[in-house]
C-alpha cells in the first residue's frame, strides 16, 4: 500500500464529485428530507404511557439504512463507469496498488457518508428530538460503518454488471433483503427459523443491533463495539473479494 | 532481422521489446499466430495493419495487461507485466481513458501521483500536448482531439522509457498530427522508445521501423524505405496492399500444394 497513490484517489473521487453539484444536493439532503416524512408519517399515533415513539426506534434505523443505500449505489455507478471507460485498465498498468484503489474509493464516500449522516443526525436529534439514551455520536460511527460496507459492496456488485442499468438492479438484490430482513419491519425473534438465519448474516443486521444498544444504554456497551467490530470485518472481507475482480491481466 | 536500420544503438543495450512465438486466442478466434520481432531502444516503430489485424491486442500483450496463450514477451529486459515495468511503460488507449468529469489539470495529476510526479511535471505534460490553455476546464466539455490529447498527457506525465500509443492521431486535423509526430520525434532523439499504431499507411513515413501486421500475422518487419522498394511504390499505402497480395496469394499456392499432397 501507497498512502499517496490511496489519498491522490479519494482526492480524485472527490473533486469528480464536486462537479457534480446535483448529486452532492441529493447525497445531502435526501436522507435529512426522507427521515422528515417517517417523523409526520407517525405524527398522529396514540401511544400508551411509557412505550418509545415508532420514530425513535424506525428513525433511528433510517440513519444508518440511508448511508447504506446512497454509497452503494453511488459507488457501484462510479466503479462501474471506471471499469467501462478504460480507466480501470489504464491505471491498473500504472504502479498504484489495487488497495490503494480500493481504499482510496472507500475513504471518499466514507467522508461523504460522515458528512451526510451527519446532517440527517442533527435533523433527527434538534428537529424532532429523537429521544435515545446513548450519544449522537454513537450514531453517526455506526452509520459511516454502514457507508462504507455500502461502498464495500458497490465495489464488488460492479463487477457484475456490464452497465449502468444492470448496476442498479443490484440493489433490489443486494439491499432490500438486508432492510427488509434487519429488524426494522418484524423484530428479528419474531421471524420463522430461515428467515432469522438468514438476518443473522446479513451485515445490516449487525449495524440495527448495534443501533438498538445505542438507543437503550447511556454508554457504549461490549454488544455494540462487538456489532461494529463485526461489520468491519464484514468491510474488510467484501473489500478483499472485490480486489480479486480487479484484474491487471485479462483474455 | 535487418542491421541496416541500426546507428546509434550499442550492440549491448537491451532491446525496447523483444517477441517470441507469441500466439493469442481468445475463445475460438485466432488473434495473434506466432509473432516474432524485436524492437531497438530509442526508435519509433510503426503498428500498422487493417483494424481487426491484433494491433491492440499486441500492444496489450506489451503493456502487460493481456493474457498471452503461449510465446513470451520482454519489455526493457523483463517479462511483460512485470511489477516494475508499470514506472517505464505508458499506455494510451485507443478510446480517450480520462475522467471526463475532472479538469485537464486533475486528470494529468492524479494519474502523475501514480509515478511520484510534481506539479512542474503536470504542467509540462500539458504543455507537451498544447492544452495550457484549457488545463482547468472539465475535459467532458472539450473537442474529440482535445480529449484524446489529454489522454496523451496523462501517459507522459511518467516519462516512460517505452510509450506504447494506440492510434493517437485518430480524428485530429493535419496541423496537429504533424505537431506530434514532431513531439514523438522528439521523444524518440531523448531515448524514449515509441511503439505507434496506426491504419492509416501515410503515418508510417515518420516512424523509423515498421511492423505489418494482418490477420494476427506479422507481414514484415522493414523500414519505409524497404516498405517503398518492396512494395514497388512510393505510395505506401500502395506498397503495403502489394505485399498482402503478393503474401496471400504465396498463401494459397502453399495451401494450395499441401491439399494436393493430402489427396
Amino acid at each position: 500500500m501507497n498512502p499517496r497513490m490511496m489519498f491522490a484517489t479519494t482526492r480524485r473521487v472527490l473533486e469528480q464529485l464536486r462537479h457534480d453539484h446535483r448529486s452532492v444536493a441529493l447525497i445531502m439532503v435526501v436522507p435529512a428530507l426522507l427521515l422528515t416524512g417517517v417523523y409526520y408519517l407517525f405524527e398522529n399515533e396514540t401511544l400508551p404511557p411509557g412505550i418509545p415513539r415508532t420514530f425513535d426506534r424506525v428513525g433511528l434505523m433510517m440513519l444508518a439504512i440511508f448511508p447504506f443505500v446512497v454509497m452503494f449505489l453511488v459507488t457501484s455507478i462510479t466503479m462501474l463507469r471506471e471499469r467501462t471507460s478504460g480507466t480501470l485498465e489504464r491505471l491498473l498498468t500504472t504502479p498504484i496498488h489495487k488497495a490503494d484503489l480500493l481504499f482510496g474509493y472507500a475513504l471518499a464516500f466514507s467522508i461523504m457518508a460522515a458528512l451526510q449522516s451527519l446532517v440527517a443526525t442533527a435533523v433527527a436529534y434538534w428537529i424532532f428530538n429523537l429521544d435515545i439514551k446513548g450519544s449522537p455520536g454513537y450514531v453517526v460511527l455506526i452509520a459511516v460503518i454502514n457507508a462504507v460496507l455500502g461502498v464495500a459492496l458497490g465495489l464488488l456488485c460492479s463487477a457484475f454488471a456490464r452497465t449502468e442499468f444492470q448496476a442498479v438492479q443490484f440493489m433490489p438484490v443486494v439491499v432490500i433483503p438486508q432492510i427488509l430482513l434487519c429488524g426494522l419491519f418484524v423484530a428479528r425473534d419474531h421471524m420463522n427459523g430461515l428467515l432469522e438465519g438468514i438476518s443473522n448474516v446479513l451485515p445490516l443486521t449487525f449495524s440495527v443491533d448495534a443501533l438498538q444498544q445505542i438507543a437503550s444504554n447511556a454508554e457504549a456497551t461490549q454488544a455494540m463495539w462487538q456489532d461494529a467490530g463485526v461489520m468491519a470485518a464484514i468491510v474488510v472481507g467484501v473489500l478483499v473479494l472485490a480486489s480479486f475482480t480487479l484484474r491487471r491481466r485479462t483474455s | 532481422m535487418s542491421h541496416s536500420a541500426s546507428g546509434n544503438t550499442t550492440p549491448d543495450m537491451p532491446l525496447a521489446v523483444k517477441a517470441e512465438g507469441l500466439h493469442v486466442t481468445r475463445g475460438h478466434k485466432k488473434i495473434l499466430r506466432g509473432l516474432d520481432f524485436a524492437m531497438e531502444p530509442g526508435r519509433i516503430t510503426g503498428l500498422l495493419g487493417p483494424s481487426g489485424s491484433g494491433k491492440t491486442t499486441l500492444m496489450r500483450g506489451i503493456v502487460g495487461v493481456q493474457r498471452l496463450t503461449s510465446g513470451s514477451i520482454e519489455v526493457l529486459g523483463r517479462p511483460a507485466g512485470t511489477p516494475s515495468l508499470r514506472h517505464d511503460v505508458g499506455y494510451v488507449t485507443q478510446a480517450p481513458s480520462v475522467y471526463t468529469d475532472l479538469s485537464v489539470e486533475a486528470n494529468v495529476r492524479y494519474f502523475g501521483a501514480m509515478h511520484s510526479a510534481s506539479a512542474a511535471d503536470t504542467a509540462e505534460a500539458i504543455a507537451a500536448v498544447g492544452l495550457e490553455a484549457l488545463a482547468r476546464r472539465k475535459t467532458a466539455d472539450l473537442s474529440g482531439g482535445e480529449f484524446s490529447r489529454v489522454s496523451l498527457a496523462c501517459a507522459l506525465v511518467s516519462h516512460p522509457q517505452l510509450l506504447v500509443l494506440d492510434e493517437p492521431t485518430v480524428g485530429l486535423d493535419p496541423v496537429l498530427r504533424a505537431e506530434l509526430w514532431e513531439r514523438f520525434a522528439a521523444m524518440a532523439e531523448s531515448g524514449t522508445t515509441l511503439l505507434v499504431s496506426s491504419h492509416v499507411m501515410e503515418e508510417a513515413s515518420h516512424c523509423s521501423s515498421l511492423l505489418l501486421l494482418r490477420d494476427g500475422l506479422l507481414l514484415a518487419q522493414l523500414s519505409p524505405a524497404e516498405l517503398s522498394q518492396r512494395g514497388h511504390s512510393n505510395d505506401l499505402e500502395k506498397a503495403f496492399l502489394h505485399i498482402i497480395q503478393e503474401t496471400s496469394a504465396a498463401s494459397n499456392r502453399r495451401s494450395a500444394n499441401e491439399s494436393q499432397v493430402a489427396s
